[in-house]
């Protein structure tokens, strides 16, 4: 076996011509498939993917994508937004966030217009980079809007741990961090999406192993295939699931091998354990209350939990979107955003109404950017 | 000298210095030397007239500095309408306590560049600020041309024309983003910031037929093309596979979600050709030292009017469209 | 923000931080959430500032040599497909 090269990582899995060699091999076997297949890809990084690279263009038509819930911004309700923004209104304050959360509306501002207001608002590539800058002000409240699936909340952990460490007391977190099984499971409840199939999310994997979808395929009878990002990866695991459906076979199978193992990064998962636990309910936009969907700081740790210590100036009532946003629609794969009446006119990512169009994981978002001929 | 004081933009002792010591030292030439109240200049033909202030962020940056900009970037946009780049108005907004010798390294590099093109710098103004009233330095130039190739238009693509780009494509935009702060990226990137005169002048001299020309600043060869196909209402067809993008650019793209396509350029121009003259135009770029990675990317056609469309190595296609919000604030 | 990204490391200092390297771009991250010991000429996957696991060679490779074969399958089965095409061919005129 010849030795790995880094480019052989990006470029053999953006092969054209394996692509090539997949499609082909999807269209035999997709030709004995009994009925059509709706394959739910749960990550939005996996719809940025197949509408990036158009890969439905290259599959046959019994095959359909539904896009999922796995964009951490997009299924933020707008109450929880303008926690962030009174949060970076509190005085003396710097609000730190990841990218995506800037300029995601709330019901009256976002954080992109405060900031132009004058309120000290970062964007940071790192959440490590919160150590730093709590460091260098120590007489400000720093507080941390952390969000994320599984494959962020361990990096949350890891600053938790640092700030502990060194003793630093002026930083605050509020945690919005997410979990993928609950809010499958939310979607099958529901019964409308009529999906027969998963493509589980990568990353998410990669921490939490892909253990958590063993369930899946017992209790829905749909199989689950993890899979890496890039467009070999997306169609090597539609093969999978094809070729599932056509054994009458119904597994959890691992496509993303090279970082994917059944347990998973069990030091981050301890980390994550030591600082957090599941809270009771959160409200996900477009779908309501999920019990045990996300996460919140442990007791030993009320003295860093800016939704304690800022409980006064924090919003409680719950907002909906603006009427003609049908983004929690999409959020439960019921609809795709070329169906949206504001799609492309009324709400684009300058002008967003919803956030699935800010954020790089939304679906609205991906098809304006990969707009399909 | 070390730092510029508020004196030296006050019209008296020391702002007459420091236009001798430094302005007039390295941009020295008859016209501006002669100290007029105005520049008087005599040209035979149409001319070409272009402004652009500069407030890039750093101010110096692997492959050059905001002088390298202020010069090449207002001299390009005379060589986009076929103009030979003549005479540059220079003004400089200076930040109180500004290094002396930092402008002085800024004053040279815009000398350098000037040569380049030929150009002169034959008036100019300063002034100096309090703290905190600029950010460091900010240059405006202007710039005439004589205009030695009419027709060039966003307005003037026909169906069947050839889209051909001078070099790699999204050097300028991710050389400066690797250099800001908070971000922790480092590497060889340079900026591909550079003046393109020669290059348009060889083009004008093999007389190719030009459809149109634009050199590919903010918002990246996305924006360029998406103006074209808007302006002369067609459908500009790109091969994914053939535009040139340098590996660091991909890197930096791959770390941050960003597209080289919208990335901004300073030293990239994209031309339009007809069909015949395709093979011609791309020998003419490739025999040039700053333009020796030219390559066809696409054709025109009438496929869907105002779209651009992207091909790609897979066998599918989508629509590339104009970059949004915020991708990177001053970046030139 | 699920974009991680695979890098190699070519660096590691003594506050657990590495030097890694994507495409030419170098940056640092932190090895705080590694489950496995790395080397410098690992490749390791980086989210947000962080390792997140060190992707494993054998299986990348192994993946790689299935997608050849696939590739080396098709080709065969087009070769074939072309030659049956000409065989049926209709409008052939025998002579």
């Amino acid at each position: 076996m010849s030795e790995l090269q880094l480019k052989d990582l990006y470029s053999g899995f953006r092969d054209p011509d394996t692509i090539k060699a997949l499609a082909w091999a999807i269209a035999a076997e997709a030709k004995k498939l009994k009925e059509p297949l709706k394959i739910m890809e749960v990550c939005g990084g996996h719809t940025h993917t197949i509408m990036k690279y158009g890969l439905k263009q290259l599959l046959p038509s019994n095959i359909d994508f539904i896009h999922g819930p796995g964009c951490p911004v997009c299924i933020m309700p707008k109450e929880r937004i303008d926690h962030a923004i009174a949060l970076a209104q509190i005085e003396n304050s710097i609000l730190l966030t990841l990218g995506d959360m800037i300029r995601v509306p709330g019901s009256k501002s976002s954080l992109a217009l405060e900031r132009a207001n004058g309120c000290d608002i970062r964007a940071l590539y790192s959440p490590l980079d919160a150590i730093k800058i709590a460091l260098e002000n120590p007489d400000k409240k720093v507080i941390f809007f952390a969000i994320g699936f599984e494959t962020t909340t361990p990096m949350t952990a890891a600053v938790l741990e640092q700030m502990e460490k060194r003793g630093i007391k002026n930083l605050y977190f509020h945690i919005n961090h997410v979990l993928v099984p609950p809010a499958v499971d939310a979607i099958m409840a529901d019964g409308k999406a009529k999906i027969n199939a998963f493509i589980g999310p990568a990353h998410v994997s990669v921490i939490s192993g892909a253990k958590i979808y063993l369930p899946l395929p017992k209790q829905y009878a749909t199989p689950v295939v993890v899979s890496g990002f890039e467009p070999v990866d997306v169609m090597q695991s539609i093969l999978m699931i094809v070729k599932q459906k056509n054994e009458n076979r119904c597994e959890m199978e691992i496509q993303y091998s090279r970082s994917v193992t059944l347990d998973g990064n069990t030091k981050a998962q301890e980390m994550i354990a030591k600082f957090m636990k599941p809270r009771e309910h959160f409200r996900w936009r477009g779908i309501g209350d999920i019990p045990l969907s996300a996460l919140e700081l442990r007791e030993e740790y009320a003295a860093y939990d800016a939704e304690k210590i800022f409980a006064d100036i924090l919003p409680t009532e719950p907002i909906d979107d603006h009427k003609l946003c049908i983004c929690g629609t999409i959020l439960k794969g019921l609809a795709k955003p070329n169906d949206c009446k504001v799609f492309g006119t009324a709400c684009t990512p300058n002008n967003p109404m919803g956030s699935c169009m800010v954020s790089s994981e939304g679906a609205c978002n991906a098809y304006y950017r990969y707009g399909e001929i | 000298m070390k730092q510029i004081q508020l004196s030296h933009g006050g019209g008296g002792k020391e702002t007459n210095s420091l236009i001798h010591d430094l302005f007039y030292r390295y941009f020295g030439n008859d016209i501006l030397i002669a100290a007029e109240d105005a520049a008087v200049l005599e040209v035979k033909n149409k001319i070409a007239f272009t402004t652009d202030s500069f407030t890039v962020s750093p101010i110096f940056f692997n492959g050059g500095n905001i002088g390298k900009l202020a010069i090449a970037g207002t001299v390009n946009d005379l060589a986009m309408m076929g103009a030979k780049p003549l005479y540059l108005s220079s003004a400089f907004m200076i930040e109180e306590g500004f290094s002396f010798d930092d402008l002085e390294t800024i004053v040279k590099t815009m000398a350098e560049e000037l040569k380049q093109s030929g150009a002169k710098i034959v008036c100019g103004d300063t002034k100096v600020v309090p703290k905190g009233a600029v950010d460091q330095i900010f240059i405006n130039t202007s710039g005439i041309g004589e205009i030695e190739k009419e027709g060039i238009s966003a307005n003037n693509l026909h169906e069947g024309d050839v889209i051909i780009v001078s070099g790699d494509v999204g050097r300028h935009g991710a050389a400066i983003l690797m250099e800001r702060e908070g971000l922790g990226i480092s590497g060889d990137l340079q900026s591909d910031c550079a003046t393109l005169w020669s290059a348009v002048q060889a083009l004008i001299d093999s007389n190719v037929t030009i459809s149109a020309l634009r050199d590919a600043t903010r918002g990246g060869l996305s924006a360029v093309l998406n103006e074209w196909a808007e302006q002369s209402s067609v459908c500009l067809e790109i091969e994914e596979a053939s535009v040139p993008v340098d590996e660091a650019v991909q890197g930096i793209c791959e770390l941050f979600g960003f597209e080289a396509f919208d990335f901004a350029n300073e030293g990239t121009f994209i031309i339009a050709v007809p069909q015949q003259h395709a093979v011609l135009a791309v020998q003419v770029l490739q025999s040039v030292d700053i333009t020796s990675k030219a390559t066809i990317i696409g054709h025109v056609t009438m496929k869907k009017e105002g779209k651009v469309i992207l091909h790609s190595l897979y066998g599918s296609s989508r629509y590339l469209d104009l970059p949004k919000g915020e991708l990177l604030p001053r970046i030139c | 923000m699920c974009l991680s990204i695979p890098s190699k490391i070519v660096e590691i200092d003594e506050d657990n931080i590495a030097t890694v390297d994507t495409m030419g771009i170098k940056r640092q991250v932190s090895l705080d959430l590694m489950l496995d010991e790395v080397d410098v000429g690992d490749y390791i996957l980086i989210h947000v500032g962080f390792a997140m696991n060190k992707i494993d060679e054998e299986e990348a490779l192994q993946s790689l040599e299935v997608y050849q074969e696939m590739l080396e399958a098709m080709e065969e089965d087009e070769r074939r497909q072309v030659i049956e095409d000409d065989d049926n061919c209709d409008s052939r005129v025998e002579t």
